[in-house]
Formats: structure tokens, C-alpha cells, sequence
């Protein structure tokens, strides 16, 4: 049956292949070597289910698509936090010990030495309720800004909406935020600090926070695609901006004829607000609201723009 | 029947800019654009462009395996990915009327620090599958990729083959109703890859529709009844996978008029070596089941009695295949007479390659007459044979086609 007939190289590969199929799935019984592969009625949607053609300059945002691949956002989010706590030798340990370091340095340095206010509350507990959330925001907007670029072995290579990325990348960060918190919890405790009813807008607020990293995070994102150096200037900008944040001293000590411009920065009222709600102090909703709608802005804005630039990601990236 | 796949005056731009490869970055765009605002305008309007695709169209019925050929830079990866998505189409409009899934590689997204087990669940939903669709398939998958004692190792520390035959494996459980493939069949040993054309048969068989692309044309002849030749960006024909392939290799070939020898004094001397198919074209690419007929012009000035006339050919390892002597040589012997003999090399003998032929005419123990070394080179391409998964390994030099009994 090997011997081979003049120009039926064809149907001899045929029955070869069915061979080579039976030896490996084990299939049903074989087909002759003549039998074509049976043509299946497959039912056709009238409609197509996916249309491909240019996108004109007004794009929708997606986001049915988003739901369609919430379960790659979830495995996405899964692989960076489980690799990344795997590489550290320390593994979740470093999660702890590193803002715990940064606290304790500081408190050293400016609680005890330069004697920066602190509110009434102990520096050391002032000081980590507003690195944690900025850590947070830090990580996260440094994350998702190199996230498109770090991942052009997957825009190159397969479909999904781009979005997913700079997402992943931020919502990696949550975790991290969660662990980071339960050490808030013990130095509250240690501290004997009571909470109160205000401790209601803290999941706003952290919603807020995680909102707006995105908002910044998916727009740098995609400027890093066309222009490179941003993945530089990225951190440099974002070390300023924790200067201009209250991180490691109170927004009181900003003298009162400057505090509108001081609240025009929208971690004014999110790093503020965080610590007014853990603690029970009076929350200055004007600042909040001045985040909240900073935040939605930017929000909708770089959502639309990372749309408009995202066809042009696989062939740049 | 309605088509799944309609493609309708499908092109995609590419801009090729100045500097290719390099990326601009913010600082010089801004730069740029302070220092000389109207020039930056100007030159983006001078940038050229290239048409990847051009106003193509067709239609692909539901079930239907069909390949894409055609030389590097076709458009065929284009095709592929304004398919996939992955980019998008500068006009036109595709309409997909099926669930789609795309192989532009296996392995996408795997990370080396993860498990066999992890990254099977990670490159699943990267490939679009649900959760439950992995968990349900998972022992299936992990059985294909024969790596059950690893399946908790980090896949850094397994061979590539290891690795290869667990992305191939997750890949070869999708199940959507349209597949788009591009040379994944290029992976792990050649047992595996067997294995994987079996799978690829087996899913064109369960009544999906495959688009496949690749440069082995064996393996495309193998898999797919139908094909598209893509060239500089359109298609230039499209039908049963037989004719487009005949009509590529033909086209490959070209206008090549073999080799021209100078007329010498030589008592005898070769002075023409042409290369044909079966019907008498002249040609340089072969299929595997063709028939290659060579046609010799000789010179004789001086019959030399004596003398014998053949050739060897050598493949593209420089190994001599075989030698063959002309047994009605003597036959044609006449002072001042031009002779054109023919030599057919039988079907299915030589297995694909390169190959180039040495003609000579020799009198034993005296000397060789004339000769011409290492001249019409010839390719012979696997259309499907039985080696064609093996495409480009060294299994031999000649199909043996050997009488097995039992």
C-alpha cells in the first residue's frame, strides 16, 4: 500500500494523515482513504457576529468587550501578583517590611528629628496611612504606564481589548494595597486608635484611588507606546508629585491663602480623606469632591484617547 | 451555502518613517515641533507608505480548510493579523460569522516563572478560553503534551521541546468555529510534530474552518483543499489547493532558460541543459510528484567511439545523489552533428530540496572530453508527500518507496 502512484501524491497523503490521527487520538474507526471529510451543517447567525473595518475618529468604549475577557483581566491580575511575590526571595514578607521601613525611617527623620506636625496622631501611624495609599498609587500608575510595552509579545501576537493591560497592572497592585492594610490594622490597634462611622467612606476613597491610577496609568500607557522616554520621565514626575502631595506632613501646615491651589491636586482630597476616615477626623468633602471629579474626568477622557490610539498599538509597540 | 469568513476590499497602510525600528521619543517630538513647527507637518505628510494589502476580497465557506501562500512579504501575515484583529484594516470590511481564534504562535503569553499547571490556565484565557472550558480539558491537555511529572515545575527549567509540546497542547484544545493558524506546525521533534498535524487534521476534520499559513507548502497540500496566492499585497489566484500550488511553483519559476554552454572546439561539447516538467515548460521549482525532464544539447565535432555521456546530481549539502549514464550514447555518434538527448528523472524519487547537476562526456581512461559543473539548479518542493512534517529535517536523498511486507 506504500508503493506510490504516479501523481497521487495527494491521496496518498490523505490516508497517511488518517494513519498518523488514528495512532495518536485514537480516533473511531478509519475512514477509507477515499472518504472526504464530511462538510458539517454548521448554523449560521445572520447577522456577523464580529465585524472588522476601520474605526472612524469617534470610538465607542468597549467595555461589553471588557466583560466578555473579565476572566483574562482576572488571570492577568493573578500571573503579575503570584510572580512577582514568587521572584522575591522574601516573597509577601517584602510587602510588609517595606513600607514598614520607609515608616520607620521617616519617623526617625522627620517626626523625631525635624518635628513635622502629625495632626495630634503618633507620626509614625500618620506617616503609613499616607505612604500606603500613595505606595498604592505610586506602584500603580508606574505599573500600568509600562504595561503596554511590556506586553508587545501579546499585542503582536493575539486579540483581546487592550485595556486589559494597563488594568491588570493596577489591579495587581490592589493586593499588595490589602496586605499593606492589615499592617495599618495592627498599628492602629497598637496605637489604640478607634474607629468611628467615617470609616464608611474609606472603600469610596480606595475606589477613588484605584480609579484614578487607572485614569493616569492607561493614559501614560499608551503614550509610552509611540514615545518611548516617557517610561523614563514616569517616575520622575511621579516623585514630584508625592512633594506636592500630603505624604509625609499634613495638608495644615499649607498656609490658608494657597490651600485652593494645594486641593487642586487630586490626592489632596484622596490621601486626606483616607486618613480623615481612619482616624475619625472631619472630612474635607470639598477636597474630596474635587478629587472625585477630577478623577471621573480624567477617567473618561483617557479611556476614549487610549481607545483611539489602541488600533494603532500592534503595529508601533 | 453562506460563507463564515466574508473579506471584502480588505486594505491595510503601513507607514514606513524615516528612521525604522527606532522609536520617537516625547522630548524630540517636542523639540521638534518648537524649533520648527511647519516642518514636522511636511514631513509627516512625506512619509511614505506601503500597501500591505490591497482591495482584497473573498469568501470562505463554513468547514473549509484553506491556505495562504505566497513569498515573503505577500501580505500574508497582514491577512492574518487584520483577521485576528490584532491590527486594524485601513478600508474595507470584514464580516466574521463565527467564533474566531488565532494561532500566530504557540506559547503566547507563558511565563517562565509560573508552573506547567499555571501557565496552562494563563495562556487558556489568553487564547480566549473560559476557566471552566480549561479545567474540563485539562487532563486532555496535559496528556497531549506528555508532561504530567513536570506539570508543577516552573517552565523555565523545561527543554524547549517540553515546552513547545505544552503550548502546543494548550493551543490544539481551542475550540472555536473559525481557526487562524501561522506556522505553529514548526515546532518540537518530528515525532511531535506529527502528532500536531494530526491534531490540526482531526480539528479540520470536526467541520471547522481553518485558515492556515505557512512557507511549507507540504504541510499546507496536506492539510488544506483550498488556497490563496497573496502576492505584493492582492490576491492573484485562489481554487483547489493542487492548481494554486501548480500555479505558484510555475510562477516561482519564472522565465528560467536553464544553462547555455559556449560552443568550443572541443571534440565534443555540451552546449545546452534545460530543465522541464511533463509537459514541456520550462521550470525551476518542481513539485515532488512531478516529473523532471532534462534536456541536454550536444555538440559533436569528433565522435569519439568511445566516449560516454552522463550526469550527477549533487543536493544543496553538496552529497552526490546518484550518478546516470546514457546506455544509447554510442547510438548517436555523426561527425558535425548537434544532439539533443532527454533524461527523465522518475516521480517521487528525489525528496525536496535544492539540487544542482555536473553533465559530462568522458572516454574512459583517456579523459574527460567535456564538462559543466554544478549548473541548473533546481528546487523540488514538497506538495504533501509522505515525509512533509518532517519538512526541512535530513531524512535521506531519494523517497525509497520500499515494498514492505508482512
Amino acid at each position: 500500500m506504500f508503493a506510490l502512484p504516479v501523481n497521487a501524491g495527494k491521496r496518498f497523503s490523505r490516508r497517511q494523515l488518517t494513519l498518523l490521527m488514528e495512532s495518536v487520538v485514537l480516533s473511531e474507526s478509519a475512514p477509507t482513504a477515499q472518504s472526504e471529510p464530511s462538510q458539517v451543517d454548521t448554523y449560521l447567525p445572520d447577522a456577523p457576529l464580529v465585524t472588522i473595518k476601520p474605526s472612524g475618529s469617534w470610538v465607542s468604549l468597549g467595555l461589553h468587550d471588557i466583560w466578555v475577557y473579565r476572566e483574562l483581566l482576572y488571570f492577568l491580575i493573578w500571573r503579575d501578583v503570584k510572580v512577582r511575590y514568587k521572584q522575591a526571595a522574601l516573597g509577601i514578607l517584602w510587602v510588609i517590611l517595606q513600607p514598614l521601613l520607609s515608616t520607620l525611617i521617616l519617623t526617625v527623620f522627620l517626626g523625631k528629628l525635624a518635628r513635622v506636625p502629625s495632626d495630634g496622631l503618633p507620626y509614625a501611624l500618620f506617616v503609613y496611612a499616607g505612604l500606603l495609599p500613595w505606595t498604592f498609587f505610586s506602584a500603580a500608575v508606574t505599573g500600568s504606564g509600562n504595561s503596554l510595552v511590556g506586553s508587545s509579545h501579546l499585542i503582536t501576537k493575539i486579540y483581546f481589548p487592550r485595556m486589559i493591560i494597563p488594568g491588570a497592572a493596577v489591579g495587581a497592585r490592589v493586593v499588595d494595597f490589602g496586605v499593606g492594610f492589615l499592617n495599618l490594622v495592627g498599628m492602629m490597634i497598637y496605637y489604640r486608635v478607634g474607629i468611628t462611622k467615617s470609616i464608611l467612606v474609606l472603600p469610596f476613597i480606595i475606589a477613588l484611588t484605584t480609579l484614578l491610577a487607572l485614569a493616569v496609568g492607561m493614559c501614560a500607557s499608551a503614550v509610552n507606546v509611540k514615545y518611548r522616554d516617557v517610561g523614563v520621565i514616569l517616575p520622575v514626575l511621579i516623585q514630584l508629585w508625592m512633594f506636592a502631595s500630603p505624604v509625609m506632613y499634613p495638608s495644615s501646615i499649607v498656609p490658608g491663602r494657597f490651600e485652593w491651589i494645594y486641593r487642586l491636586n487630586p490626592l489632596t482630597g484622596i490621601l486626606d480623606g483616607f486618613r480623615s476616615s481612619l482616624f475619625g477626623q472631619e472630612i474635607d468633602w470639598a477636597a474630596l469632591a474635587i478629587s472625585t471629579g477630577f478623577t471621573i474626568a480624567l477617567l473618561v477622557y483617557s479611556a476614549y484617547s487610549f481607545r483611539r490610539m489602541e488600533k494603532y498599538f500592534a503595529d508601533i509597540v | 451555502m453562506k460563507p463564515i469568513i466574508k473579506v471584502d476590499q480588505l486594505s491595510k497602510q503601513y507607514r514606513i518613517g524615516r528612521r525604522q525600528g527606532s522609536h520617537p521619543t516625547l522630548r524630540e517630538t517636542i523639540a521638534g515641533a518648537v524649533r520648527s513647527p511647519i516642518k514636522g507637518l511636511r514631513e509627516r505628510r512625506r512619509a511614505e507608505t506601503i500597501w500591505a494589502l490591497k482591495e482584497v476580497s473573498f469568501e470562505i465557506m463554513p468547514g473549509e480548510v484553506v491556505g495562504i501562500i505566497g513569498r515573503n512579504g505577500a501580505g500574508k501575515s497582514t491577512l492574518l493579523k487584520v483577521l485576528s484583529r490584532i491590527t486594524e484594516p485601513t478600508t474595507g470590511r470584514i464580516e466574521l460569522y463565527g467564533r474566531i481564534a488565532s494561532l500566530l504562535e504557540v506559547g503566547t503569553g507563558f511565563h517562565p516563572e509560573l508552573t506547567g499547571r499555571e501557565n496552562i490556565y494563563l495562556n487558556g484565557a489568553i487564547l480566549g478560553m473560559k476557566r471552566t472550558e480549561i479545567q474540563s480539558k485539562f487532563d486532555e491537555i496535559v496528556a497531549f503534551a506528555e508532561i504530567d511529572e513536570f506539570l508543577d515545575t516552573p517552565v523555565k527549567h523545561f527543554s524547549s521541546g517540553m515546552y513547545m509540546r505544552l503550548a502546543f497542547a494548550v493551543a490544539a484544545h481551542l475550540e472555536p468555529e473559525i481557526l487562524l493558524i501561522d506556522e505553529v506546525l514548526a515546532v518540537g521533534d518530528a515525532a511531535f510534530q506529527s502528532k500536531c498535524l494530526g491534531k490540526m487534521g482531526e480539528v479540520a476534520k470536526g467541520g471547522r474552518t481553518v485558515v492556515f499559513v505557512s512557507h511549507q507548502m507540504g504541510a499546507i497540500a496536506q492539510l488544506c483543499k483550498k488556497a490563496l496566492l497573496l502576492n505584493h499585497g492582492g490576491i492573484e489566484k485562489q481554487g483547489d489547493i493542487q492548481t494554486v500550488v501548480s500555479y505558484y511553483l510555475n510562477e516561482l519559476s519564472g522565465t528560467h532558460l536553464g544553462f547555455t554552454g559556449k560552443d568550443s572546439d572541443k571534440d565534443i561539447c555540451i552546449t545546452a541543459a534545460q530543465a522541464f516538467d511533463s509537459e514541456g515548460r520550462t521550470k525551476t521549482h518542481f513539485s515532488h510528484d512531478e516529473s523532471i525532464v532534462l534536456g541536454l544539447t550536444y555538440k559533436i565535432n569528433r565522435w569519439r567511439p568511445n566516449s560516454t555521456m552522463g550526469f550527477f546530481v549533487r543536493d544543496h549539502r553538496g552529497r552526490k545523489v546518484f550518478t546516470c549514464n546514457n546506455p544509447e550514447w554510442s547510438r548517436l555518434g555523426q561527425n558535425n552533428k548537434e544532439v539533443r538527448v532527454t533524461a527523465k528523472i522518475p516521480v517521487a524519487f528525489l525528496v525536496p530540496g535544492k539540487y544542482q547537476f555536473t553533465f559530462a562526456v568522458n572516454q574512459p581512461n583517456v579523459g574527460m572530453i567535456d564538462w559543466v559543473e554544478d549548473v541548473l539548479p533546481i528546487t523540488i518542493v514538497d506538495s504533501g508527500s509522505e515525509f512533509s512534517q518532517y519538512e526541512g529535517a535530513d531524512y535521506g536523498c531519494v523517497f525509497a518507496n520500499c515494498e514492505w511486507g508482512s
